[in-house]
């Protein structure tokens, strides 16, 4: 073996050492989480209520304001990224306003969470009088999400081949019918894939609802927008650190963990699985 | 020269600080198939996209001059852009279906106007897949994704899309450059079967092709018009020294 033979061969390995060494990360952590999460998974974990001062019983108010929080996240930040990202890809000229605009947005999506959650404090529960609830909580990881929605979904407009805008409006379409009924369908794919992998972000983020709606403990599930909720991460913040047993419910705290964690690769999956026929339906085309 | 459809009167195009079509006169008559013909980037393209104002996409072009479609001035500020285009229809070099359905691709045009009715476009839609001699390919596949055609039955469709909104011109870029010589040869039939009812102009870089469909031909170089007349004289009789050398394959 020459010695470059053997630098190349040590190289190699050394990167796949890496490789391993990360996944071997996320390998110990799901399975710490489950072992020891796992005997308190349940149906009745899933479907009911936390009892007796939340040292049994279930998550579900947690699951469904996680789950609620999120789908208002996505009611308003879906329509305005994906608009934002229209204006900026097919109507904006490239000049130093538009240039200035990018670079915000970009800049957002480096803003800490901590400071959008005091920012939804301070306008929508309090200068807009909303209250701490649902709703204050989903704007404000709305706002969070947006700068990646509308970075993907320029992205994906992009890479709508040009040819597909030409061909429409040869055919006597206005601008707007060329992007309503062949620019936005083709890139659908890539705008759901960005939206679905931003939101599973918001909806582990824990700082961003903390003032604006996250209680900790409600007995019931959210009767409207405007109650308060349980939601996942802080349920359990609450189980690791802040409750006063808490060698009891160490159990439920790795439960409730494997919830959420299953929760947001539930999302990714389906964002994975999307892409994976958005290539395809790209491939066909030459 | 007979019917008049087309006149462009001293016209000028510029990108940014770029003179690339210069003083360009010349007059396409109805019902007849013109080729443009010349080196690359001697404008081709540019003059065929100046005939349906597909230079609006582009900020830094500059268009002077009069381009006349019968009456209608296409260049004037207040002729509506999206009437041009459905009374002048364009062909690309590469084959563009949408990623839908074939019959969904022909019938795109149509629904965009919103008169038609579905009964209406079916119709439409099955007798512009004949006239374009794909529908006997396609007919028991209509809901199939127009992107699992081969590259010459996706340009036969976009010529049927094309022409299902009705125009009045149909303008071809270099339509079977991507195509095999097949599928070159059935379009160039279907070019000849057209020109009954369409004024066509068509942009090649094959002087066959040129000579096979073309009743005239226009050679230009470096932004202008050298030599226009009938493709026959064009190729065998040339005035100029310029086109002489061209045709015979001294430059390209
Ligand atoms: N959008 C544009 N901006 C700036 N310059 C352009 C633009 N489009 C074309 N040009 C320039 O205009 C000239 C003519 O280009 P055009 O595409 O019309 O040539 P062509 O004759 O069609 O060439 P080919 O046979 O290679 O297709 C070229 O020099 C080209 O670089
Ligand atoms: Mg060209």
């Amino acid at each position: 073996m020459t010695k470059q033979q053997f630098t190349k061969i040590v190289g190699i390995q050394l990167l796949l050492l890496c490789t391993l060494l990360t996944l071997s990360f996320l390998g110990i952590i799901l399975f710490d989480l489950f072992s020891k999460g796992y005997s308190a998974l349940s149906w009745d974990f899933l479907s009911t209520a936390p009892r007796k001062g939340m040292t049994q019983g279930g998550i579900l108010p947690a699951i469904a304001g996680t789950a609620l929080v999120t789908l208002v996240a996505t009611l308003f930040a879906l329509p305005f990224g994906v608009a934002c990202a229209i204006y900026l890809n097919e109507y904006a000229q490239d000049h130093w306003f538009t240039r200035l605009l990018r670079a915000s947005i970009r800049n957002l999506a480096g803003v800490p969470s901590i400071i959008y959650g005091l920012f939804g404090l301070a306008l929508f529960v309090e200068a807009l009088h909303i209250g701490a609830s649902i709703l204050a909580s989903g704007l404000t990881l709305a706002l969070l999400t947006l700068p990646y929605i509308i970075t993907t979904t320029e992205e994906a407009l992009r890479n709508v081949p040009n040819a597909y805008r030409e061909a429409a409006l040869a055919l006597g379409a206005t601008k707007w019918e060329s992007i309503k009924t062949v620019v936005l369908p083709g890139a659908m794919p890539g705008i759901l894939t960005g939206t679905i992998l931003a939101l599973s972000r918001a909806a582990g983020e824990t700082a961003p609802i903390l003032f604006t709606g996250v209680a900790f403990y409600t007995r019931y599930l959210p009767g409207s927008l405007l109650d308060e909720f349980m939601a996942l991460p802080y349920h359990l913040y609450i189980l690791s650190t802040q409750h006063q047993s808490l060698e009891q419910v160490r159990p439920l705290a790795y439960a409730t963990a494997v919830v959420l964690l299953g929760m947001v690769l539930l999302l990714n999956l389906s964002a994975i699985i999307l892409r994976i026929r958005y290539r395809n339906l790209w491939k066909t085309s030459k | 020269m007979e019917n008049i459809k087309i006149a462009i009167r001293d016209f000028n195009l510029h990108f940014g600080s770029k003179h690339v079509l210069k003083n360009i006169n010349i007059e396409f008559p109805a019902n007849k198939i013109v080729a443009l013909i010349g080196p690359s980037g001697c404008g081709k393209s540019t003059l065929l996209r100046s005939l349906n104002r597909m230079h609006d996409l582009s900020p830094d072009a500059r268009l002077e001059g009069d381009i006349l479609l019968e009456d209608l001035p296409l260049l004037h500020p207040r002729t509506d852009v999206v009437a041009i285009r459905r009374k002048v229809g364009m062909v690309f070099q590469r084959p563009n279906p949408f990623p839908k359905s074939i019959y969904e691709n022909v019938a795109f045009g149509l629904r965009l106007t919103g008169t038609h009715t579905e009964a209406d476009i079916r119709t439409r839609v099955e007798s512009c897949l004949q006239q374009s001699y794909i529908w006997e390919e396609t007919k028991d596949e209509l809901q199939k994704s127009a992107l699992q055609l081969s590259g010459g039955q996706q340009q036969r469709l976009c010529i049927a899309r094309a022409i299902a909104v009705e125009p009045e011109v149909i303008l071809l870029d270099e339509p079977c450059s991507a195509l095999d010589p097949i599928s070159t040869a059935k379009i160039e039939d279907l070019l000849l079967e057209l020109k009954n009812r369409y004024t066509i102009v068509i942009v090649t870089h094959n002087m066959q092709q040129a000579q096979r469909v073309a009743d005239f031909t226009a050679f230009m170089y470096l932004g202008e018009v050298i030599e226009y007349g009938p493709t026959d004289q064009i190729f065998n009789q040339p005035q100029q020294m310029l086109t002489r050398n061209y045709v015979e394959g001294h430059f390209g």
